[in-house]
């Protein structure tokens, strides 16, 4: 019997259907083959999990005191070390895997909801600079010209401030809080994205089938959006994964600094720098945060660098 | 060549005026009152007008803007409202600590990078090659400020009683006196020269000054002192430089050039060294200009932890004051710096490989 042939199916020589190989397909693929970008997957899928089970993973309430819990059996004390039952902690004292804060908070609850705040961040700035860096890029890499200049001028200033510095600079005009801090880191990264979608529309407006699409009458809008930036969208990918990376750990300082996420938000940077002056009497209050703060953008480095490996076309031939 | 960094140098001026305007303008649009921030919220406005008038505040933006160009031109970045005293001065005071603890942490990150990079590449995907690039990873993503208090933890409390014991704050032991080599040298320059400032600047990098000073003690306890600042420092911008020396030695590697010079017999470490590491350099240069401006933004963290009165710090506490002058003068000096840094990256690029500068 003869396998049913789908009407407008390719085929190839023999007549026999062509399985479509998408972009999509063949990067899963290559992500599968390597054990970093794996290993970053499935630490990044716990945090997502973690973020938002955190009300339910939670054992106490982020924000309130132990001291205004109804039923807790003892009076707790500040910055009380972790508490583990299977380490040999009295099973009749209350169970803190990571101790209390210097609010009497049970710090592994902050610790959780903290992946939350600490994923939005990445994801909310780094789509804010993607958005506006690739329309800006977009716009220079075709237009050209005085517009290309002006914009890439603009740009190479913003690039040539230590990132950090520039971002608490803006922050100091905006105010602290963490919109504001988002919104510096926000525009410390548009550089990076500006250039990448430049440099790949440069390289795509003078393909065929641009000239083509122009020919038939598009407009710019048509080729600039359903033909131009589809395709730049492979670097996009790759720098978007490791600029969240590097935006999370922006955020952290900035918070760390007190200039972003204010207390008592759960937040990374800000837990630390709460207690940063308790090192020598409370490390456990420093390390947890700290440990989040660098497993979260390690599984986002690991993700960046196989996504570059796998969607490098370069290496085509080895799906 | 000499057209080359001519060129070079032209194209970064339109930068360096951009960065000049955008601090003052970054500065200017701090929505607040700098006058009742200085002088407290009950300042008359009689008071305020005075104060605004003496700091040049009443005229129009561009007309300030002007004033500002020439005066930073000339080297007068204006007085603080704070300490009230010349902002140049402080910057003087303060650059040294953060000039002393960046380089310390690119020292710590060159020393140990590139050699992790090269064993990494030699021994390609062994256990070296696998704990070398594992260690990468994790260091590019630990937050500096939490290595520097995590190793202010454990080797000043943990090792407390052992030799690894350091000191986890300061640039100095407290009561340890310092004399400016210049005084030991009985140079004597006249206070307020350039000689004098320059000699002054010097004195205040305590490794250079004990060394200057023949004063062993006093650059042993300064270096005890860099070495958890620098580590915490220096920690991402090496495990960088080890990623970059291995990438690009594993490609130099694989090069026709590299089978001729086994094929010839030469020994192991001639084919590395000399043939690979050389031609492997040049993106390394690139990630180390970069570091060093990573690296001056990690200052600022660095010093905030370790409580060294750096440029960081004073410009962390400037803003919290709203203190225009300090903000403004460290921004830019720092901007420029790093500009400038560029420049002889490229510089030094195109002297590295001549395919650059013909183009």
């Amino acid at each position: 019997m003869t396998p049913e042939i789908q009407v407008g199916a390719k085929l190839d020589s023999e007549g026999k259907s062509l399985q479509s190989v998408s972009l999509w397909n063949i990067t899963r693929r290559r992500l599968l083959h390597r054990k970093s970008a794996i290993v970053g997957m499935v630490i990044l899928a716990i945090l997502v999990f973690i973020a938002l089970t955190a009300h339910w993973l939670a054992p106490y309430d982020p924000i309130k005191s132990m001291l205004d819990v109804k039923g807790y059996p003892i009076r707790p004390a500040k910055r009380e070390a972790p508490c583990i039952h299977a380490f040999g902690c009295p099973p009749d004292q209350p169970q803190h895997i990571m101790g209390l804060d210097g609010n009497i908070r049970d710090e592994f609850s902050r610790v959780l909801y903290g992946a939350r705040l600490s994923l939005f961040i990445g994801f909310a700035t780094v789509t804010f600079a993607i958005f506006t860096g690739a329309l800006l890029g977009a716009f220079s890499g075709y237009f050209g010209g005085w517009i290309d200049n002006s914009i890439m001028r603009v740009m190479d200033v913003l690039l040539a401030f230590p990132s950090l510095l520039l971002a608490i600079a803006i922050v100091t005009v905006l105010g602290p809080g963490l919109i504001n801090a988002l919104l510096a880191i926000g525009i410390v990264s548009i550089p990076a994205y500006a250039r990448v979608v430049r440099a790949s529309v440069l390289s795509i407006r003078e393909m065929d089938f641009v000239s083509a699409t122009r020919a038939l009458g598009g407009d710019t809008v048509q080729i600039l959006f359903r033909r131009i930036l589809p395709n730049a969208l492979t670097p996009l990918i790759v720098q978007g994964t490791l600029g969240i990376a590097s935006a999370i750990l922006d955020a952290a300082a900035l918070s760390f600094l007190g200039l972003g996420a204010q207390p008592p938000t759960p937040e990374w940077g800000s837990m630390l720098g709460a207690e940063r002056n308790q090192v020598f009497t409370a490390p456990h209050l420093v390390f947890f945060p700290g440990v989040a703060i660098a497993l979260t953008v390690l599984s986002f480095n690991l993700l960046g660098d196989g996504l570059r490996d796998a969607l490098d076309p370069r290496l085509a031939h080895v799906s | 060549m000499t057209t080359y960094i001519l060129r070079r140098i032209l194209l970064s001026i339109p930068v360096l005026i951009g960065i000049l305007f955008a601090t003052f303008a970054l500065a200017r649009l701090i929505p607040s009152d700098p006058c009742r921030a200085m002088l407290g919220e009950k300042a008359t406005d009689d008071v305020c007008d005075d104060f605004l008038r003496r700091h040049g505040l009443d005229k129009p933006i561009s007309v300030q803007f002007a004033v500002y160009l020439r005066e930073v031109l000339q080297g007068d970045f204006g007085r603080s409202f704070r300490f009230s005293m010349p902002v140049t001065e402080i910057l003087i005071q303060r650059l040294p600590t953060t000039i002393e603890l960046s380089f310390a942490g690119l020292f710590v990150s060159i020393l140990v990078g590139i050699p992790l990079g090269v064993i990494s590449a030699v021994r390609h995907n062994s256990w070296v090659d696998v704990l070398t690039m594992l260690w990468a990873n994790i260091g590019i993503s630990m937050p500096v400020f939490w290595l520097g208090l995590m190793l202010a933890y454990i080797f000043a409390l943990t090792l407390k009683g052992t030799p690894f014991q350091l000191p986890p704050s300061g640039r100095l032991s407290p009561g340890l006196i310092t004399v400016p080599f210049y005084e030991t040298w009985d140079l004597d320059p006249t206070s307020g020269t350039l000689t004098f400032t320059i000699l002054d600047f010097m004195s205040r990098m305590n490794i250079l000054n004990g060394l200057l000073n023949n004063d062993f003690d006093l650059v042993k306890d300064a270096i005890v002192h860099l070495i958890l600042p620098a580590l915490a420092l220096g920690t991402i911008p090496m495990a960088l430089i080890a990623r970059m020396t291995r990438s690009s030695m594993l490609e130099v590697l694989g090069q026709d050039y590299i089978r001729t010079a086994r094929a010839k017999g030469l020994r192991q470490r001639v084919v590395v060294m000399k043939h690979a590491f050389r031609n492997a350099l040049l993106p390394l240069v690139t990630v180390i200009g970069l570091s060093l401006g990573g690296l001056l933004g990690g200052a600022v963290l660095t010093e905030t932890v370790f409580n060294l009165s750096g440029v960081g710090r004073i410009l962390y506490e400037a803003i919290t004051a709203r203190d225009y002058g300090i903000v403004q003068a460290f921004t830019v000096v720092i901007a420029v710096f790093f500009v400038i840094l560029n420049l002889v990256v490229d510089i030094s690029y195109a002297y590295l490989d001549p395919r650059i500068r013909l183009e």
